[in-house]
């Protein structure tokens, strides 16, 4: 297997990912803050396989991490907007700057 | 019945249990009941102690009368050589003493039956005197000094609580922090004496310092030399210094005279009978180990000279008629100081008899003079001679009984005071007869302050606007405190107190009583002249010796010698550095610290915004540095 592609791929992942904290540093929409969240975790899938791939092609680990870390975000996800929702009720707002007390 | 050692426990244990139950009952208790309570049990005390005293007179040891310990156990043992106890001696000087507090603790607690009549806290000064009377019967009954310096401090406070007794009057409340404080001052001194004294004899039980002295084991090289004397003549001295607080000695006798704020029958136990003379008595108590201490016993001397000179001269132109007595009460005890020092000479060892003579016949006829005194303010409703004047016909008995009091103290023959008198002149004459003549121009002085008052208050103005009465309630104490105001004096006294303990014959000598005598009576002419009819010559003579005058008047400006003392000495010198130190360096310190704390809190606090996304920037650049960190020490 040669091992060109893995670059590009990291690029890839190290572009998703920078654009995942900025998302997340700079939006103030929660649930875009939640997408970008999305972004960081996706862009270390990438990653996880990649290596898996072209690293130790015989062996399945970084796949199943993969698969761990879709469920968990996916959880994650549900459990954020439940959040969401509940600061929203409090505040009437999504916006994070206004979710700044520990009610 | 009893036992000499229960009796010596019961005479001061009365007083003090009457204290508790008295104090603590209170206004619970009726006024009558609480009265008659501390009547009755001084009135035991009194039987018990002159049974005790007969008994010891009656049986000395070899012919002598010695110091006997009924009872000593230890009550704190420290280490080895610091250990003190409890219990109780008696020798003649304590004997005599409790029969005085006792009888004159009685003689007043009557009296104050009428004075203190319809009293706001009349159970509390009950309380009070009983609280003196036994702490005064304990001080002279202690077998150690420590414990005596116990007692010392506890007839301390309860002069304070007694001159203070009128607390809504700012003057009283004034006189009674003074009295402590001054005393108390004092007292330093008495106790780093204690100290010292013990350090010297490794013990503080009298009859263990009066042997370790006796025995000749004493040298004064042995605990070092101080300004040419020894660590013994030290201690001395400020024991000295303890005695003369208590006693009102010059320069710390600015408090007795404003003591006089306190109830006058206080005045006339405390302040002129008992306590007050507590001083003499620590120096008689340890008087053999001071007659070692020629250069002590001429501070004694002097100290004693100096007063009773000063506050005769200061007692002639006072006008309010307790401060007269007062000054009068500071003269007759420097004429007991200076009576022991002049005993440390060869030849002169009566002085000591003397002194507690004139303790004994002073006790009796001053506090007359204070109670007749009270009883004339009680009628007047005033302690200025001027609101007086005149009041022979509505006060006869009173009248006599302040002329028997002021014969007594003036030394006119047959009155106790002239036998007292007479031995303390003659003992002075003996040792130094330049303390002699002083002595003389003093008591031409006390026959002339005490005529003057005894003139300005019953005969002077002929008119009297005061309606004074007279009542038996206060007449019939004072009555029996006239009769050894009158006969005290023919008590054998020198077969009973010496500085040896042996019995001793004593001759009353009589061309030498012809100066002391001659010079009383002319006092007293004078007083006549000058106070007996309203007339100008005591004006006349004011302006003349003006200088003198002024200085009388303003008690040798004592009290502002003091105040600029403790003006610039203690407040500027001492208090108002301590006070700057405390407020920039100490607290400045405490609060700088708490003020950068809080600075820092303030700063560190802006991290914890609730800025979610502030948070994620610091995680963010946390493991950014973390990152760089990790790459840096791998390169290298």
């Amino acid at each position: 297997m040669n091992q060109e592609l893995l670059t590009p791929l990291l690029i890839l992942s190290a572009f998703l990912f920078f654009t995942g904290v900025y998302g997340f540093v700079t939006r103030r929409n929660m649930i875009s803050m939640l997408m970008s969240a999305e972004l960081m975790l996706n862009s270390a899938n990438i990653n996880f396989v990649a290596f898996n791939k072209f690293l130790y092609p015989g062996k399945l680990d970084g796949m199943f991490f993969t698969l761990f870390i879709i469920t968990i975000a996916a959880a994650e996800a549900a459990l954020a907007i439940a959040i969401i929702i509940h600061v929203y009720r409090q505040t009437k707002s999504i916006d994070v700057k206004d979710a700044d007390q520990l009610i | 019945m009893f036992t000499p050692a229960t009796e010596a426990i019961l005479i001061p244990l009365i007083p003090f249990l009457l204290f508790g139950i008295i104090g603590l009952a209170g206004r619970r208790l009726p006024e009558i009941f609480s009265a008659f309570l501390g009547i009755g049990g001084i009135l035991a005390s009194l039987l018990f102690s002159l049974h005790l005293s007969v008994s010891y007179f009656s049986e000395p040891v070899q012919g002598a009368f010695v110091l006997k310990e009924f009872f000593s156990f230890p009550w704190l043992n420290f280490s080895e050589n610091l250990k003190i106890s409890i219990g109780l001696v008696a020798d003649p000087i304590s004997m005599l003493m409790v029969v005085v507090i006792c009888s004159v603790s009685l003689m007043v607690q009557w009296f104050s039956l009428t004075y203190m009549k319809g009293e706001e806290r009349f159970q509390m000064y009950y309380a009070f005197l009983s609280l003196f009377t036994g702490s005064m019967l304990g001080l002279v009954l202690s077998s150690n000094i420590f414990q005596m310096y116990i007692f010392w401090e506890l007839v301390g406070v309860s002069s304070f609580l007694l001159i203070g007794f009128y607390f809504q009057k700012p003057s009283a409340v004034a006189a009674s922090k003074k009295a402590f404080i001054v005393t108390r001052f004092a007292d330093l001194g008495f106790l780093i004496g204690i100290l010292l004294l013990s350090y010297e004899t490794q013990t503080m039980e009298f009859k263990g310092i009066l042997d370790y002295f006796k025995s000749g084991n004493f040298n004064p090289e042995v605990s070092g030399i101080w300004m040419s004397h020894s660590l013994a003549a030290w201690a001395l001295v400020l024991i000295f210094v303890g005695a003369a607080g208590k006693s009102a000695m010059f320069p710390l006798h600015i408090w007795l005279p404003d003591a006089m704020e306190g109830p006058t029958p206080v005045s006339a136990l405390i302040h002129a009978a008992t306590m007050v003379v507590a001083g003499v008595f620590l120096v008689g108590r340890l008087f053999p180990v001071y007659s070692l201490f020629e250069g002590v016993m001429q501070l004694v001397t002097w100290i004693g000279v100096l007063s009773s000179i000063l506050a005769a001269i200061i007692a002639i132109s006072q006008t309010d008629i307790k401060r007269v007595l007062a000054y009068s009460t500071l003269s007759q005890i420097g004429y007991m100081m200076f009576a022991l020092g002049v005993a440390g000479k060869a030849g002169a060892e009566a002085g000591f008899t003397a002194s507690f003579f004139h303790l004994f016949t002073h006790a009796f006829f001053k506090s007359l003079l204070f109670l007749a005194a009270g009883a004339i303010i009680h009628a007047v409703h005033s302690n200025e001679v001027e609101n007086m004047g005149g009041l022979r016909k509505q006060m006869p008995i009173v009248h006599w009984l302040f002329l028997i009091g002021c014969l007594a103290i003036s030394g006119v023959p047959p009155f106790s005071g002239f036998f007292s008198k007479e031995e303390i002149l003659l003992n002075a004459w003996k040792s130094q007869p330049l303390v002699y003549g002083f002595a003389l121009i003093g008591s031409g002085l006390t026959a002339f302050y005490m005529f003057r008052l005894f003139f300005l208050v019953f005969y002077n103005k002929s008119h009297s606007d005061v309606h004074g009465h007279e009542s038996m309630g206060l007449n019939f104490p004072m009555l029996l405190l006239a009769i050894p105001a009158v006969f005290a004096g023919f008590v054998p006294f020198s077969s009973y107190v010496t500085s040896t303990g042996l019995p001793e014959e004593t001759h009353l000598h009589l061309m030498f009583s012809i100066a002391p005598v001659g010079i009383g009576l002319l006092g007293i002419g004078l007083a006549y002249l000058f106070y007996f009819k309203q007339n100008s010559l005591p004006e006349q003579w004011a302006s003349k010796l003006s200088g003198l005058y002024k200085l009388s008047r303003g008690k040798f400006y004592f009290d502002e010698l003091w105040r600029a003392v403790y003006q610039i000495g203690l407040i500027r010198a001492l208090a108002t550095p301590a006070a700057w130190i405390d407020k920039n360096l100490v607290d400045g310190g405490l609060r700088m610290g708490a003020e950068k704390t809080l600075r820092l809190g303030d700063r560190v606090k802006l991290i914890q915004n609730g800025k979610l996304q502030d948070y994620v920037l610091y995680f963010l650049m946390g493991i950014l540095a973390l990152i760089l960190l990790t790459l840096l020490m791998i390169q290298s």
